[in-house]
This record gives structure tokens, C-alpha cells and sequence, in this order.
């Protein structure tokens, strides 16, 4: 395979999977639910983002044949990530979850 | 001809799913991919959103690749956040007024919020005029109400054809 | 290269999913929960790109496209059963 390819193949791996730990340290470190929720849905989404297009890289680097379904999994995640982070936080205000105090502007009761 | 195809664009996009879901490119599979095609919006329309036309597809490009970017650009903040000092985050709720008024557009809002700039869409009011956005780091909360409606609601209020009230 | 820079992503993956298990049983709330069962599906899907990777294989895709889509639909389902106590609208 082409150095080059696979350089630029490592580096996306080495991004990707730097973004899915960071990802998981925010969520294992930050103080309050709605902290938490912001690392998975960003870091980790993008670092799974970028190991796809490093696989995507390596099958048609290695194998000569452009493999775009790949990119199907990129966009079922794109798309999902901010449901399912919405659908929670929207069951957290439900369960009223403990928030770190100097949370500003903390919503009505309704 | 609108009886058969209720939605073309979403016809398009499930026969272009389904040739990347099978990953090749025949015959036989464009056929299978079309009559999926077909089958699935007229099985589904009673359910289906009502997805306003498109008014500038150049817009639309633009508008995608300028989330992309932002989409990196709040992962490596969120990065510094997270492995920065606890102590020091500004975690806040804030309220922004929104003037989009279809759903399906509104979906699009919320989604690329919580995917850009350090915030998590939390929450609509029952009345679909305020969204409820959760932020990590909270500077100015106006100035943040001010990016939202310049950077993401105008663009696609001018892309989608759909009125503001 | 790449036999020194997969083990690499594999260890980071692997303590990442480490985090999630802590976080996982930590709790304390029950959305905390649900947030890092998906976090955790969202990594296992990362580590079976990455193993593809590694084997040189293009069949672990329709693996990793069937975790994606159960682990969303867990989310979901788990999500409507802390909202209305039900799942089924």
C-alpha cells in the first residue's frame, strides 16, 4: 500500500480513537448529568466519524475498490447521536437529576 | 404521478441507501432499491413528515459543509473542556426564541445544535417558540442567542421554503 | 505501521470502554445509566470498525451497522420508559 495512504490512514485512526476516549473521560469525569451528556454526543460521534473514513481510506487503498457503504454507518450516527442525546436530557429534566449548583438559568417548572 | 411518489427526494434517498447498502451498483439492485423505493413511502405516508421543498440547493452545500466544520471545531473545544479544570466550567441552561415554525426544519435545528457549538438541545416549550439549550462553558448568554439564530437559523429559514412568523 | 498504531487504538478504546463500565455502575441516576450503556455501544462499534480493520476484513460493516442500530433503538426505548414510564406510545 501507498505510504502516503497509509499515514493518513493512521492519523485518522489515531484522531478517532483519541476523540471516542476523550468522549469517555468526559463522561466519567465531569460533575452533573448535563455535562456528561455533551461528551459522548460530540467527541465520541466524531471520533467514530473518523475511524470510518480511516476504513474507508484502507479498503480503497488496500483492495482498489471504492467501499462507500461506510458511509452509511457515518450518517446513521450523525443522525442518531442528537436524538437519543435530546430523548435523555429531555427524561433527565422529567427526573429531575441533580445539577451541579451553579448551573445558570435552570429551567421553569412547567 | 404524486399519488405514486408522495415524496421524491425521499424516494431518491432510499434507493441511494439501498445500493449503498448492498455496496454495488447492477442492475438488479437499482431495480430492488426503486421498487423499495416506491413501496416504502406509500406504505409509510401516513406517518411521514411533511418535508418542505427545498429553495436553494447551493445554499443547502454550503450549509452542510459550514456544520461539518463547526462539527470539528466544537470537538477539539469540547476536548480542552473536558480535560481541563472541573472547577472552571460554566455549565448553564438558556432559553433561545426560536421564529422556525415546521417541524422537520426544526429537527434539523436541534440535531446540528447539539452536534456544534458546545451545546445540547434540551427541551421544547409546548408551544414550539423556545428551545431549551443546555451549554458546557457559558460566556454571554445573548451572544450565544445571537450565533444560533445568525450562524444556523437564518440559513436554513432562507433555505427551506417556509414562512417566518 | 499500522501493527504499532492499531494495538495503540485498541488500548485506547479499550480503557474508554473501561470508563464507561465505571460510569455504567457509578450511576448515579438512572439517564446517567442509559447515557453510558450508548456511550458503550457506540464504542464497541468503534472497536469492530477497528478490528475489521485490523483483519482486513469488509464483512464486520453489517456488524457494526446492526449494533448501531440496536443500540439506538435501546436508547430510545429506554429513553420513552424514563420519560412516560412506558415505551409504546
Amino acid at each position: 500500500m501507498n505510504i502516503w495512504i497509509e499515514i493518513a490512514v493512521s492519523a485518522l485512526l489515531l484522531l478517532g480513537c483519541s476523540f471516542a476516549l476523550i468522549g469517555a473521560i468526559g463522561l466519567y469525569r465531569l460533575p452533573d448529568f448535563f455535562t456528561r451528556l455533551h461528551g459522548p454526543t460530540k467527541a465520541t460521534t466524531l471520533g467514530v466519524g473518523s475511524l470510518i473514513v480511516a476504513s474507508m481510506l484502507f479498503f480503497a487503498g488496500s483492495e482498489h475498490r471504492l467501499s462507500l457503504h461506510e458511509l452509511l454507518l457515518a450518517i446513521f450516527l450523525f443522525i442518531t447521536a442528537p436524538v437519543s442525546a435530546h430523548m435523555l436530557a429531555r427524561a433527565a429534566l422529567q427526573q429531575k437529576v441533580r445539577l451541579v449548583e451553579r448551573t445558570r438559568g435552570q429551567p421553569r417548572e412547567e | 404521478m404524486k399519488r405514486l411518489l408522495p415524496q421524491p427526494g425521499l424516494s431518491l434517498l432510499l434507493i441511494v441507501m439501498w445500493l449503498l447498502l448492498t455496496n454495488s451498483l447492477n442492475l438488479g439492485q437499482l431495480l430492488l432499491g426503486g421498487l423499495l423505493g416506491v413501496a416504502i413511502p406509500l406504505l409509510c405516508r401516513r406517518f411521514l413528515l411533511e418535508v418542505p421543498p427545498v429553495r436553494k440547493p447551493a445554499k443547502l452545500v454550503s450549509f452542510a459543509l459550514l456544520v461539518l466544520y463547526d462539527i470539528v471545531i466544537a470537538n477539539v473545544h469540547v476536548a480542552r473542556l473536558v480535560l481541563g479544570r472541573r472547577d472552571r466550567l460554566r455549565p448553564a441552561f438558556v432559553e433561545v426564541p426560536i421564529e422556525i415554525r415546521d417541524e422537520f426544519v426544526l429537527a434539523v435545528l436541534s440535531s446540528v445544535l447539539s452536534l456544534t457549538p458546545g451545546t445540547v438541545s434540551a427541551g421544547l416549550s409546548p408551544d414550539h417558540s423556545r428551545l431549551l439549550l443546555h451549554v458546557l462553558d457559558l460566556e454571554d448568554a445573548d451572544d450565544l442567542v445571537a450565533q444560533v439564530k445568525t450562524r444556523y437559523e437564518a440559513p436554513l429559514l432562507e433555505i427551506f421554503e417556509c414562512s417566518p412568523t | 505501521m499500522f501493527a504499532y498504531v492499531i494495538p495503540l487504538c485498541l488500548a485506547m478504546l479499550a480503557l474508554a470502554v473501561v470508563l464507561n463500565l465505571l460510569r455504567l455502575i457509578e450511576g448515579p441516576d438512572m439517564p446517567d445509566r442509559v447515557l453510558a450503556l450508548d456511550t458503550l455501544s457506540i464504542n464497541a462499534l468503534a472497536l469492530i470498525v477497528l478490528l475489521g480493520i485490523w483483519l482486513r476484513s469488509g464483512t464486520f460493516f453489517e456488524v457494526a451497522l446492526l449494533i448501531a442500530v440496536m443500540g439506538f433503538v435501546t436508547t430510545v426505548a429506554l429513553g420513552k420508559h424514563l420519560l412516560h414510564g412506558d415505551i409504546i406510545d
